[in-house]
C-alpha cells in the first residue's frame, strides 16, 4: 500500500507545486490537498479538500483520509491576496496547533514535514556568523513571521515529545527564490529602486524553489540507505551573497537610507500595503543572516542544485533587467576600455584574465 | 569608482618599472612581488620604507618613457578597469563571513598600507613563526584606544608572510553594531570574537587573529601601557586544543603611544553605549585635529607557536590546563613587550 500525503497551504502556488510534485512519486497513492481557499492552480490529480486548519474540522479530513505523511506548509510571512497580519499569524500559529492536534489523535499518521524559516534565528550584530540548527539566538524574534516561526517549532516539539512514533522533520529554509516565490524579500527586489540601511551590507542566503521542492520531497518520504530524514535541518543554498552584490546583479540602484528613516519608510510603505517591509525584514536588511548546512548535505542527504548565486541568478533573469543592468554597465566599462587613449582596443577581460 | 581605478597606477609608481613575476592570481596582491626578498628575512623592512620614500619624486615623470612600463601601465589600466567592472556588476565572491578578499586585496589594502608604512613605520619580526598552511591562532596584545593594532597586524601578515596569509581578525561586538565600520569590517574578513566563529574559522584552516585583553587592553590609562590586563576567560585557548592549532603570541609595541590616554569620560561613554569614552592630550580639545593619532614607530613580533595538538581531546574541557596554557601565552608576550621595549630607542624612531 502506498503513501497517503496531505498538504496543507496548497492555495499557495509552493504549495501547489509541491502537491503536483509528490504526485509523481511512485511511492505515493494519493495525495490530499488542503487549504481554506481554492486554489488558482492547478493540482494535477490530487484531492482537494477546502478546510480551514484553523478549524477543527482538519481532524475530520485527516481521519477520513487516513493520511499517513502529513506536510504542513501553511506557515508564511504574507498573506494570501488581501490577508491581514492578523490572519496570517492566527492560521500560522492556531492552525499549527489545530493540525498537530489532528496528528496527535490520529493513529496513521507516521511522519510529520514542517516548512518553517531560518527566520527563527533572528539576526542581531552580537549573533555569531553563521548559525547552526543547535545556536541559540542571543534576541529572540520579538515579533511578525519570525515569533509565528519560533512559535510554530515550538509546538511541534512538543508535538515530537507527545508522539515519538511520528518522525518529525522541520526545515528551516532560507530566503526562498525563484520565478514563481511570493516571499517578502522577493517583492522587495522587484522594487525600481532598493531601499538599504546605511552603513550596513548584510550577508544573505537564497535556496532555488526546485531545491524546496527536492528537500520537501526527500523529507515526505522514506530516508534513503545512510540518511536521517527526521530532526531540524537549515536549507540553504551554498555561498552568501551581499545585499550590494545583490542589486548590481539585478541591476537596481540602492538608496542608503538611516536606520531610523528606513524603520519609518518601512512602516509607511506597509501601512499603504504596497509591500510587507516587517521589521524583522528590516533587521534582516540590516544584519544579514547565514546558516550552516552540514547536516542538510550529511544527515538529510540533501545537495542544493542552486547556489544562492544560482539561485538569484535564476530569479534575477525571471524578472527582467532594472535601472541599471549589469550588462550595460559592463560595456561601458568595455567602451572606456577600448579607448585609444588607455592604449585599449582589446576587451580588458582578456590581458586581465 | 575613483579609488578603483586610482589604486593599480599609484601602486605602479610607488613599484617602479620592475617587470613583475607572473602573479598566482589574476589580480593578486600585488605585494607579493617584493616578497622572495622578505621570505625568511624580515630586517630588510626598515630598509625599504626610506627606499620608497624618493621613489615617487623621480617616478613621477619617467614611466611614459619606458617602453617597458608603459606595456606594464596598460595591463594596469585594463585589470584595473576589469576590476572596476567585476565590482559594477556584482561578479565577486565573498565567503561566508562577508569576507570580500578582492576588495581587501586591491583597494582596503592599499588604503592601510600608507598608514602601516609611512606613518607608524611598522616593523615585523618573525613572521616566519606564522605556518604556511593550516589553521592558527595569533594572540596578541591590545591597545591604544582606538583599534589600529588588530588593523596594522592584518597588514603585516597580508605583506609579509611569504604564503600570502590573510588574517582573520576577531572584533568586539561593538565593531558591528556600528554602520559603516561594521561592513568594513566584515568585508576585510573580521567577525565576531566568539567561540562558534573562531572554531569554524580555525576548522576551515585559517589564520585566526583575537586579542584576548578586549576592552581592558584598549581602553586602558597611559600609565598602564604595555601592561597586559587580564585575558579574559581563556577561551581562546580551548579553541585553539578543540583543534589542535598552534597558538601564535604576537607583541606590538608603539600601538599604546598613538593616543594617549589620560581621562576617562565615563558619563559620556555610557550615553554613547561605548565602553569607555578616552581623553587625550589632544582629543577632544582640538576637535578632529585632535584625532589624528601621535606617529609612533611600531614594532610587530610573532613568536614562537605554542603547539596545542599534543593534548588529548578531552583537554579543550580542562580548565587547569587552560589556565597554564593561557598564563604562558600572556607571560610570552609580555616578556617579548619588555624585550622590545628595552631594545627600543624612542617612541618616535
Amino acid at each position: 500500500m502506498g503513501k497517503v500525503v496531505l498538504v496543507t497551504g496548497v492555495a499557495r502556488r509552493l504549495g501547489g507545486r509541491f502537491v503536483r510534485r509528490i504526485q509523481r512519486d511512485p511511492e505515493v497513492d494519493r495525495v490530499v490537498a488542503v487549504d481554506a481557499i481554492p486554489p488558482e492552480h492547478h493540482l494535477g490529480g490530487a484531492d482537494f479538500i477546502q478546510a480551514d486548519i484553523r478549524q477543527p474540522g482538519i481532524g475530520r479530513v485527516l481521519a477520513e483520509t487516513g493520511a499517513d505523511t502529513v506536510v504542513h506548509m501553511d506557515v508564511s510571512a504574507t498573506g494570501l491576496g488581501s490577508g491581514s497580519r492578523a490572519a496570517v499569524k492566527e492560521t500560522n500559529v492556531i492552525g499549527t496547533m489545530q493540525l498537530l492536534g489532528a496528528c496527535q489523535k490520529s493513529p496513521t499518521v507516521k511522519r510529520l514535514v514542517v516548512k518553517s524559516s531560518t527566520n527563527v534565528y533572528g539576526s542581531a550584530p552580537r549573533d555569531p556568523a553563521v548559525f547552526t540548527e543547535t545556536t541559540p539566538p542571543k534576541s529572540l524574534p520579538s515579533g511578525g513571521f519570525a515569533k509565528d516561526t519560533v512559535e510554530v517549532e515550538g509546538y511541534v516539539r512538543g508535538f515530537a515529545r507527545r508522539r515519538p512514533d511520528v518522525a518529525v522533520c522541520v526545515l528551516r529554509f532560507a530566503n526562498i527564490l525563484g520565478p514563481a516565490a511570493d516571499t517578502p524579500l522577493a517583492s522587495y527586489f522587484s522594487l525600481p529602486v532598493l531601499p538599504t540601511v546605511f552603513g550596513y551590507d548584510p550577508r544573505l542566503q537564497f535556496v532555488h524553489e526546485d531545491d524546496v521542492m527536492e528537500v520537501l520531497r526527500i523529507a515526505s518520504l522514506e530516508p534513503a540507505r545512510g540518511t536521517l530524514n527526521s530532526g531540524t535541518f537549515n536549507v540553504a543554498g551554498d555561498g552568501v551573497l551581499l545585499l550590494s552584490q545583490c542589486s548590481r546583479r539585478l541591476g537596481r540602484p540602492t538608496v542608503p537610507l538611516l536606520l531610523p528613516a528606513v524603520t519609518w519608510a518601512g512602516s509607511l510603505v506597509r501601512t499603504l500595503g504596497m509591500t510587507d517591509f516587517s521589521p524583522e525584514q528590516i533587521r534582516l536588511l540590516t544584519h544579514g543572516r547565514v546558516v550552516a548546512t552540514d547536516q542538510m548535505r550529511e544527515t538529510l542527504g540533501f545537495q542544493p542544485k542552486y547556489t544562492t548565486a544560482e539561485a538569484f541568478a535564476d530569479f534575477a533573469r525571471s524578472h527582467g533587467p532594472g535601472l541599471l543592468p549589469p550588462e550595460a554597465l559592463a560595456g561601458a566599462v568595455d567602451r572606456i576600455a577600448a579607448l585609444p587613449v588607455l592604449g585599449g582596443g582589446h576587451p580588458p577581460t582578456q590581458s586581465a584574465n | 569608482m575613483a579609488d578603483a581605478k586610482v589604486i593599480p597606477f599609484d601602486d605602479d609608481r610607488s613599484r617602479g618599472a620592475v617587470q613583475r613575476p607572473p602573479r598566482r592570481r589574476s589580480m593578486g596582491s600585488r605585494r607579493r612581488t617584493t616578497e622572495p626578498a622578505l621570505v625568511g628575512d624580515v630586517q630588510p623592512l626598515p630598509s625599504r620604507a626610506p627606499a620608497q620614500d624618493d621613489v615617487p619624486v623621480t617616478q613621477e615623470e619617467q614611466p611614459p618613457q619606458q617602453p617597458q612600463s608603459d606595456g606594464g601601465w596598460e595591463r594596469r589600466v585594463a585589470s584595473g578597469l576589469s576590476f572596476l567592472r567585476r565590482r559594477l556588476t556584482g561578479d565577486y565572491e565573498v565567503d561566508d563571513f562577508g569576507y570580500d578578499e578582492e576588495l581587501t586585496d586591491q583597494v582596503l589594502m592599499s588604503l592601510l598600507r600608507p598608514v602601516y608604512e609611512k606613518y607608524f613605520r611598522v616593523e615585523v619580526k618573525g613572521v616566519e613563526n606564522i605556518p604556511s598552511q593550516g589553521g592558527a591562532l595569533i594572540v596578541a596584545n591590545h591597545s591604544g584606544t582606538v583599534p589600529m593594532d588588530g588593523l596594522m597586524m592584518q597588514v603585516a601578515v597580508h605583506d609579509n608572510h611569504p604564503a600570502g596569509r590573510h588574517l582573520r581578525l576577531l572584533a568586539a561586538d561593538l565593531v558591528f553594531v556600528l554602520p559603516v565600520v561594521n561592513e568594513l569590517a566584515r568585508k576585510l574578513g573580521h567577525t565576531l570574537a566568539c567561540a562558534e566563529d573562531a572554531e569554524r574559522l580555525l576548522g576551515q584552516g585559517e589564520l585566526v587573529g583575537v586579542m584576548p585583553e578586549g576592552f581592558k587592553g584598549i581602553g586602558k590609562p597611559f600609565s598602564e601601557r604595555y601592561k597586559l590586563q587580564r585575558f579574559g576567560r581563556g577561551g581562546f585557548v580551548s579553541t585553539a586544543l578543540r583543534h589542535g592549532t598552534p597558538i601564535i603570541p604576537c607583541s606590538i609595541v608603539g600601538a599604546e603611544e598613538i593616543y594617549p590616554m589620560i581621562g576617562n569620560a565615563k558619563t559620556l561613554a555610557r550615553l554613547l553605549g561605548f565602553p569607555y569614552f578616552p581623553l587625550t592630550p589632544t582629543f577632544p580639545w582640538l576637535g578632529p585635529l585632535g584625532a589624528i593619532p601621535l606617529p609612533t614607530k611600531w614594532t610587530i613580533q610573532f613568536g614562537e607557536p605554542i603547539p596545542t595538538d599534543g593534548y588529548p581531546p578531552e583537554a579543550a574541557e580542562d580548565p587547569m590546563l587552560m589556565f597554564n596554557l593561557t598564563d604562558q601565552v600572556r607571560e610570552q608576550i609580555q616578556h617579548t613587550l619588555y624585550k622590545l621595549l628595552v631594545q627600543r630607542r624612542s617612541v618616535f624612531f
